[in-house]
């Protein structure tokens, strides 16, 4: 199964080595990587997806913790959360019919035209993995010719805020998505 | 007062009390060399030149074994941290506290493929529990103060400082930090109350129940609770490899070393038990054989402070992350309660009983044949010739085995050997640290002549400083272990283990200055150990003994313990 693990680590030097290291001195898989900084200075934090059964998720856990300078290790997966991540399309829009189905794509994906050529655009998209690969699904038939994703990032929805839980714009959406494929 | 970084580093170590290092110098650490040479007396620190930079590192791990202290080594750049690296894998895989220093190109030079330039805080760190690089002075001294928290702390384990030459010519004004800080490590000393409570309950229940204790219990220095828990509860009791004297073998309750070359009894005790009560050990391969076969019908009990050991190989039923001797003192409060509360401590007549009926059924043997030595009876009358009160330093093979088997260790911290890592070579120099933080105790390295020719080089070393260490030579001129697998699993094919082109160890030793013995007789054993024992200084004894001798039982790799070979 598919996990999303949240570090906070002490922004040291190798400290990017230290966890990569380990999940391939034991045999992990790190689906996707990203690393920023907090509020904190000197404080960052990384979001990791990885997949595994319950013992290698269990396992990534602990050893992760056990690094000597990982403050914190959240597995996202467990508990409510908000995950998003960017990518950036350079896709064909030339004149006529075809920039207008980009451009209506866009506006269903709330997404954002960051750059406009002659007959190409390039798109900035930011949503969960689903919302992210059904957008690329969708260009494609008209010409995608650079890709750049960031991974995901993830946030636990705050307790109170999970009670009166507000509808997800991207759950919404993976509805939609959902339903046009089929 | 302001002083060179070289001198910060002495300065701090006197603060953390260490009093010996083990050591080989170079151009990256000179400035260190230089202040060790000028100071050294007055902080109180002895420094022993190794022969090669892997004996400092061996030699700092059988420090620590010998004693629970930290350990200290210290390195030049380059070559000497590259050839320290099999100590440094050494003391992680057994847990040893040990602060390494190593010399580094100046911070300018960094990156730039400088003479003598290794990354090694990137070599290292999967093999140290946590490594540093030193980039201001300022952090020195902090940086040192950390490195030996962590080191000794938690599961204990080595830690790596990597000083760029320049971090030890600049100066700055110098005070030590009292206390240190480390937001992101802090260890789980207290066992947490339910889950003790649950595991105790389990304990009081059980009817064929088995204490094994690994290394954990030493590094947390929890003899007195094992012993407690052990006669309190009536519990037979195994321990690992690196757990052997722990609780003493001469016990009652003892049933030896468990896994591949455990008893036969200890293995069944353990394949056969309702409730295995694991004490800072970590159900290592070596150990459980064929894990989906192990313990089968057992509930777990593991406690060790390193969450990440628990339900790592084994499923675990009841799970403690604590200190070994925290919570056997919680585990011994909260029987106390329980007793007290009417609950009643199950009865093990019946498991004693049939306990025993295995060990009289395959007892540990070796056969006599005539003049020809055999190891085993070596070892044995090391055992009666010390009362088992040596500390004994194994190498790696055989000759290991059947000293874990034999010696019978009945007092913590007498063994040292190398057992995550098996690293061939690791006996004589440990037997020199050892030798080194326990001037008043006789110390013994067993060795077989593969491991002793990787490190004979540290004959000059305990010739110069007249470190007493008794080298027990067991030369049957093979790879012993090697040979022995080829024998039985890759049908005699006694593929490049034939060792028997060989020095004459007696001369050798000789040329050294060191005292040497030999016996190629049954009838020359006891009296030649006895002569070079009580000779003072360092004396080799080299024992030629039976070429092909096994060591049974063994469980083959991958098999489970009840399908071990008895012969």
């Amino acid at each position: 199964m598919r996990h999303t693990i949240s570090l906070l680590v002490e922004n040291e030097y190798g400290m990017l080595t230290r966890v990569a290291g380990l999940f391939s001195a034991r045999g992990y898989q790190i689906d996707t990587l990203n690393v920023a900084p907090t509020l904190e200075e000197g404080v960052s934090r990384m979001t990791i997806t990885t997949h595994g059964n319950d013992h290698v998720i269990q396992q990534i856990l602990q050893q992760s913790h056990k690094l000597i300078k990982v403050i914190e290790v959240t597995d996202m997966t467990a508990s409510p959360h908000v995950e998003r991540e960017m990518v950036m399309l350079t896709v064909n829009a030339h004149q006529g019919e075809q920039r207008q189905e980009v451009l209506s794509l866009v506006e269903i994906f709330r997404a954002k035209v960051v750059d406009v050529n002659p007959d190409s655009f390039i798109l900035e998209m930011t949503g969960n993995a689903e919302k992210v690969n059904a957008f690329i699904e969708l260009l494609k038939p008209i010409g995608i010719t650079d890709i750049v994703r960031t991974g995901p990032v993830a946030m636990t929805r705050v307790a109170h805020v999970k009670a009166q839980r507000l509808k997800d714009e991207d759950e919404e959406f993976s509805e939609l998505t959902l339903n046009e494929k089929v | 007062m302001k002083m060179r970084g070289a001198r910060i580093l002495l300065e701090s170590l006197r603060c953390e009390g260490v009093k010996h290092i083990f050591g080989y110098p170079g151009g990256a650490v000179l400035h260190i060399y230089d202040e060790l040479v000028k100071h050294a007396e007055d902080l109180g620190i002895t420094h022993y030149l190794v022969r090669h930079e892997q004996a400092s590192l061996f030699g700092a791990a059988g420090y620590a074994q010998a004693t629970g202290k930290t350990g200290v080594a210290l390195v030049t750049s380059g070559p000497g941290g590259t050839n320290a690296v099999t100590g440094i894998a050494n003391a992680f895989m057994d847990s040893l506290p040990l602060v390494v220093f190593t010399g580094q190109v100046p911070t300018h030079l960094i990156g730039n493929d400088a003479f003598q330039e290794a990354d090694l805080t990137g070599i290292t760190r999967s093999c140290t529990k946590h490594n540093y690089l030193v980039k201001k002075v300022e952090d020195l001294a902090p940086t040192i103060k950390e490195a030996f928290h962590v080191a000794s702390t938690g599961r204990p384990g080595p830690v790596l400082v990597d000083l760029p030459k320049d971090m030890t010519a600049q100066e700055i004004e110098f005070s030590y930090p009292e206390t240190i800080e480390v937001r992101s490590y802090k260890p789980q000393v207290h066992g947490d109350p339910k889950a003790v409570r649950k595991a105790v309950s389990a304990m009081i229940r059980a009817e064929r129940p088995v204490l094994y204790i690994g290394g954990g219990a030493h590094a947390a220095g929890a003899y007195e609770e094992v012993k407690q828990l052990a006669e309190k509860l009536n519990l037979p009791t195994t321990c690992t490899l690196m757990g052997l004297g722990a609780f003493p073998a001469s016990h009652p309750l003892s049933l030896g070393m468990l896994g591949m070359h455990g008893g036969y009894w200890t293995n069944m005790a353990v394949n056969n038990c309702d409730l295995l009560i694991s004490i800072g050990a970590r159900f290592d391969d070596r150990v459980t054989g064929k894990i989906s076969e192990f313990a089968r019908g057992a509930k777990f009990i593991h406690v060790d402070i390193d969450a990440s050991c628990i339900g790592k190989n084994v499923r675990c039923d009841y799970p403690v992350v604590g200190d070994a001797k925290t919570v056997g003192q919680q585990m011994l409060q909260e029987l106390e309660e329980q007793l007290a509360a009417g609950e009643k401590i199950a009865s093990k007549a019946a498991w004693h009983d049939q306990i025993a009926a295995w060990k009289k059924q395959h007892p540990f043997w070796w056969k006599e044949e005539g003049e020809v030595i055999k190891p085993q009876y070596v070892i044995e009358e090391l055992h009666r010739i010390t009362k088992g009160q040596a500390v004994v330093s194994a190498d790696v093979g055989q000759h290991q085995m059947w000293t874990a088997q034999l010696y019978g260790f009945d007092t913590p911290k007498n063994w040292l050997n190398s057992g995550g890592l098996g690293a061939m070579g690791y006996g004589f120099p440990a037997a020199v640290g050892a030798a080194v933080a326990r001037p008043n105790d006789l110390c013994v390295a067993v060795v077989g002549d593969g491991g002793f020719q990787m490190v004979l080089n540290e004959l000059a070393t305990v010739k110069q400083y007249n470190i007493p260490v008794k080298i027990l030579l067991i030369n049957n001129g093979f790879l012993g272990m090697v040979r022995q697998w080829q024998e039985q699993f890759y049908e005699h094919r006694y593929s490049h283990s034939n060792i028997e082109v060989q020095p004459d160890f007696v001369k050798l030793a000789d040329s050294y200055g060191v005292a040497a013995f030999r016996a190629t007789k049954m009838s020359e054993v006891s009296h030649t150990l006895e002569k070079a024992l009580n000779t003072p200084g360092p004396v080799l004894i080299e024992m030629k003994v039976a070429r092909e001798e096994n060591v049974f039982p063994i469980v083959p790799a991958g098999a489970a313990l009840k399908d071990m070979i008895l012969q």
